[in-house]
């Protein structure tokens, strides 16, 4: 399937995928990240079972401590 | 738009500051210098020593609560701007109550746990309101690293995305600063660019 990840078109090898696997595909390893699908936020608690389909846009926000 | 025009428009706004340290004291001024109405700020913390490297306090405030120390400072600067403050820890049942009413929302907590709360509050709680996020400015240098990112119409990000601040990476005023008005600029292209 074919995504929109963070402004930028994405080819991945699955028919859909959660946000879990997606973090854990692309290796996203930062401590602590936000994610929005088609422009809704994602609470953690539903990175499970919370699915990516064909065509969707997904934007990941790495948060890091300091103000 | 010429100067008076901008203080006009920007002054029918209110701007919520959700914490009064490096990114939001600076971040606020610059918002009051430019002539915002109305600017809520929440912080339950006193001004110290340790701050002045990149806060936008001065040493005889050493002492006194943020809010009422960053308070003095913008009517030191415009005494037009209405200043509300909360001397507060701000969490997912408060923010709602406390920015409600706001055109648009700062972020500027120091850890990344009260980040990830803000955004989850605003996102869910007040829906459509623009929250700009500072993440990533610890240290020096790597001027070309800071960037801003609109995800969308209520969500900005500026910052590196990449730096953590620590012992050896502390945050110092020229980076905090950008990005304290990396932030304070996208308030006002979100607040200027608006149809009246």
């Amino acid at each position: 399937m074919k995504i929109r990840l963070n402004n930028r078109d994405e080819e991945i090898e699955r028919q859909s995928l959660t946000v879990s696997e997606l973090l854990a595909y692309k290796k996203y390893t930062f401590r602590l990240r936000t994610v929005k699908v088609n422009g809704v936020y994602i609470h953690p608690d539903l990175y499970d079972s919370t699915i990516i389909r064909d065509g969707d846009n997904v934007q990941v926000i790495y948060l890091m401590s300091g103000g | 738009m010429n100067s008076q025009e901008i203080r006009k428009r920007l002054s029918a706004y209110r701007v919520g500051i959700a914490g009064a340290g490096g990114l939001g004291s600076n971040c606020a001024v610059a918002l009051a210098r430019c002539g915002v109405g109305t600017i809520v700020i929440c912080d339950f913390d006193r001004v110290e020593e340790p701050n002045l490297n990149r806060q936008y306090y001065f040493l005889s405030q050493c002492g006194m609560k943020k809010t009422d120390a960053l308070k003095e400072n913008i009517y030191a600067v415009n005494p037009a701007v209405r200043v509300i403050t909360h001397d507060i820890i701000l969490d997912r049942q408060n923010i709602p109550v406390i920015f409600e009413g706001c055109d648009v929302i700062v972020e500027a907590f120091d850890r990344a746990e009260m980040k990830e709360m803000i955004i989850d509050a605003v996102q869910t709680s007040l829906p459509g309101v623009p929250l700009i996020v500072g993440s990533g400015l610890a240290g020096w240098g790597r001027n070309d690293a800071l960037r801003s990112r609109k995800i969308d119409d209520t969500l900005y990000i500026c910052g590196d995305e990449t730096s953590e601040t620590s012992e050896e990476l502390p945050p110092l005023a020229p980076r905090v600063g950008i990005v304290a008005s990396m932030q304070a600029n996208i308030v006002l292209e979100i607040l200027l660019d608006r149809q009246q």
